[in-house]
């Protein structure tokens, strides 16, 4: 090999084992911190593994929000209006944040059920609801009409409603 | 009447960029010269065209003419008349608008610039500017149109979102997008030299003024965003790695790559095909960044305005535009080989090795950015990736990038002859590890194990930028500009790294509650809580607290945070106080009324912020002034110079 092969070489190399590094340091990061979403109704059944961090989203129920007088801490429950789940937060709530809204809050479950949130999201404008909510109340939407045409209570697990039973 | 006059201009328009994209890029092929020096004209109309439908956009909303669906959407008779003026692109249609504006305006600066140029290279480039202006202005037509009329017309608008109501929508957008539209430039080039068949350094010297202003437009335009943000959303960050940001700052870090790729290219005849594949994904992820912000398809703080039904649309229009210059480059860039050596120490690798680091950069951005759209449409979940992941995979190839720019500017083309050189780099290098400990450890008494390191690299740019340009002005030798604005931006780079440290590593942030006569402490600042009283303005109201804030004892400044609930949307805002302290930047949000008369307030103190804003302002006027050097006066791109230029002494 010539000398200018050999050093091109090396500099190829030396280029191609720095961005595998890089890939595979970020493909790394990438799998440690990426934060799930999940809805009332997936953390009531059980889809989000103990002490996981995700994010929770939903509507802000009417009249859920309570304050300890003179506290930071504040409580309020989101919920799919399939399922609920109680929230706790200590800090200022963003300016767009009301009862009867969308809300996407970050944090983790405690043991007594408590959705612990570490940071709570709202969004630029009073009209928008968050994309991940809208979907999920969607879905959800589609399944709690499947069960009330089908007689089924809440609380059975979604199986998809047969269509003949939903068509008499 | 006017706002039809508007809407037909923009239907001319339409028909004129394409009569410019045609005559542009078919003229040259089959050698038709009325069509080549028809293309000038036409740009001429549709620059003329455009400016019509501007002015007639910005008419309704002065006359408050709520017939019109757009104006009736975001403006209000109780807004005033700056921002009236403003909220022409402050939402969708409008910034569309903007956007072709600015691309025609563009053009049309290249057209005026471009005598020095063979007739039908100038006639491709205005072609393929031509094709871009079509595909915007028939996007705008067909999904955005800002001049539908309203039937029955509104009694009065939904106003402007109260957000926007800020001095910052006047500067931001338009300067944002000026950088964005600028790559345009590059890309017409780019595709213009890939249907000639050819790319002479003369051609990179043409391009290079070009691609770095629109690169310092992008530069001011992504850290007004960034201060904006900072003081209007009241969250008190300055950078969020939200899909928007990310948008701008992908185009942004490939810009750079590209600035100095045309650096090697102009001076040395290299990486022509690698400048080119560059100068096409710069303008790719304008293009994507633009549209990925307008049609919603991202989950971000930031979109005003989303609509998922033109997202089709998009699709379809990048695939045409994207698809077809890499297929171009795939046909073509074989043709440009350039065959010239290069020792591993010399500049050539420094600014290889900046393009492979910043690439790669934008990359783990652009992973991250579309992760959660990709995981999403698999079923694999709904996700979000944030600062954990891009913190860390950013500062993975911008660390190296930094501590290698040091030594790379004191390289020379070719052969690095770095041996002379040794000396003075072990010596400011020296010197910039012990400011660093002392900036670190003296002033801010803690830090992480990276903080001395990213300290040590900023100042060493900072110290190394400046040998050389010292050394001639000791010698009575002339900067020119060229070399003046590298350095100068270089510098705003090692400023930025160490202000970017210095936030990193030391911010305060606390939420508060305070009763009125009540003092806190957050680091080394005293708030007393006086209270809150009410505030009025022309379209709003609100409450007012005020905080007299101490160090020490010693009085700093009364800052006085409001939240403003406006009238028309019923929208509460927070209005952010901030004072400048010892390189601390103070800042205050009004939280809620917790009863009792005691209110939340979040306090944040970042040292050194403003840096990081003033660093982004000084690699701009670098820009500019390298973009105005002497010798991009006058460059003749020869018509019949070889395909494959011999490198020369240029």
């Amino acid at each position: 090999m010539t000398p200018t092969r050999k050093r091109r070489l090396l500099l190829v190399t030396g280029i191609v084992a720095g961005v595998s590094i890089a890939g595979a340091l970020a493909l790394n990061a990438f799998r440690r911190n990426v934060t799930f979403f999940f809805d009332p109704t997936q953390v009531a059944q059980g889809e989000v593994a103990p002490g996981q961090a995700f994010r929770l989203g939903g509507m802000v129920t009417q009249g859920s929000l309570a304050r300890a007088p003179g506290s930071l801490e504040v409580r309020f429950i989101v919920t799919d209006f399939s399922h609920q789940v109680p929230v706790s937060y200590t800090g200022v709530l963003p300016d767009l944040f009301r009862e009867g809204a969308g809300v996407v809050a970050h944090g983790r479950l405690n043991a007594s059920g408590t959705f612990v949130a570490d940071e709570v999201l709202a969004k630029h404008d009073e009209k928008y609801m968050p994309p991940e909510v809208e979907r999920s109340l969607k879905r959800r939407h589609g399944e709690s009409r499947a069960n009330s045409t089908t007689g089924a209570a809440d609380a059975t697990p979604a199986v998809p409603a047969p269509t003949t039973q939903t068509g008499s | 009447m006017l706002p039809e006059l508007g809407h037909f201009a923009l239907i001319l328009a339409l028909l004129l960029a394409a009569l410019q994209a045609v005559f542009g890029i078919a003229g040259p092929m089959l050698g038709r010269e009325r069509w080549i020096r028809a293309v000038s004209p036409a740009l001429a109309g549709q620059a003329v065209m455009v400016a019509t439908a501007v002015l007639c956009l910005a008419n309704a909303f002065i006359g408050n003419d709520f017939s019109v669906a757009y104006v009736a959407q975001n403006s209000n008779s109780a807004l005033p008349l700056f921002y009236r003026v403003a909220a022409l692109w402050g939402a969708h249609e409008g910034s569309l608008l903007l956007w072709i504006l600015l691309l025609s305006l563009w053009s049309v600066a290249v057209a005026i610039r471009s005598g020095s140029l063979p007739p039908k290279f100038a006639a491709r480039v205005l072609g393929v500017l031509g094709l871009v202006s079509f595909g915007f202005l028939l996007f705008t037509l067909a999904t955005s149109n800002p001049f539908m009329r309203l039937d029955p017309p509104a009694p009065d608008g939904r106003d402007l979102n109260p957000i926007l109501q800020d001095p910052g929508l006047a500067v931001h957008p338009p300067i944002l997008y000026t950088g964005y539209v600028g790559f345009a430039v590059a890309f017409a080039f780019a595709c213009a030299a890939m249907l000639e068949g050819r790319l002479d350094q003369a051609w990179a010297r043409w391009t290079r003024p070009w691609t770095t202003s629109a690169w310092a437009f992008l530069t001011c335009g992504i850290a007004l965003g960034s201060f904006w943000a900072y003081y209007e959303l009241g969250w008190g960050g300055f950078w969020f790695w939200d899909p928007v940001e990310n948008a701008s700052f992908m185009p942004w870090l490939v810009g750079t790559a590209l600035v100095h790729s045309l650096a090697v290219t102009d001076k040395r005849g290299l990486f022509k095909s690698w400048t080119l594949l560059l100068a096409i994904l710069a303008f790719s992820l304008s293009m994507l960044g633009t549209f990925l912000v307008r049609s919603g398809v991202l989950v971000s703080v930031h979109s005003f305005a989303a609509d998922p039904s033109r997202g089709m649309f998009i699709l379809v229009f990048l695939i045409i535009m994207i698809g077809g210059a890499l297929s171009l480059y795939a046909w073509r860039a074989p043709l440009l080989k350039s065959d010239a050596g290069f020792e591993l120490g010399a500049r050539e690798s420094f600014l290889l090795f900046n393009n492979v680091l910043l690439v790669t950069a934008a990359a783990t951005v652009f992973a991250g950015t579309l992760a959660p759209l990709i995981s999403d449409a698999l079923h694999l979940g709904t996700v979000s990736v944030g600062p954990p992941y891009f913190n860390p995979t950013f500062m993975l190839s911008m660390l190296p990038l930094a501590a290698l720019l040091s030594v790379g500017i004191h390289s020379g083309w070719k052969r690095g002859r770095l041996k002379d050189k040794e000396r003075m780099l072990l010596f400011t290098f020296v010197a910039a590890a012990v400011l660093a400990c002392g900036l670190v450890f003296g002033i801010y008494r803690h830090g992480q194990v990276l903080s001395p390191v990213a300290a040590t690299v900023g100042i060493w740019i900072l110290i190394a930028s400046l040998v050389d340009p010292l050394d001639r002005w000791r010698r009575g030798l002339t900067l020119s500009r060229g070399v003046l604005g590298m350095t100068i931006a270089h510098m705003g780079l090692g400023i930025a790294v160490v202000a970017l440290t210095t936030v990193q590593s030391f911010t305060l942030e606390r939420d508060l509650a305070v009763s009125p006569g009540e003092v806190a402490q957050v680091g080394a600042y005293e708030l007393r809580f006086q209270g809150v009283k009410p505030v009025e303005g022309p379209n709003f109201d609100g409450v007012g607290g005020t905080f007299v804030v101490t160090r020490a004892g010693k009085p700093v400044a009364t800052l006085t945070p409001q939240k403003r609930q406006f009238w028309v949307q019923h929208q509460v805002t927070s209005e952010t106080a901030i004072t400048v302290n010892h390189g601390n930047n103070l800042l205050l949000a009004l939280g809620d009324d917790l009863g009792g008369g005691r209110w939340s307030v979040r306090v944040q103190v970042r040292p050194l912020v403003s840096l990081v804003w003033l660093a982004a302002l000084i690699m701009a006027i670098g820009g500019g002034l390298a973009a105005s050097d002497r010798r991009y006066r006058n460059v003749r791109v020869t018509a019949g110079a070889a395909a494959n230029a011999v490198p020369g002494k240029a």
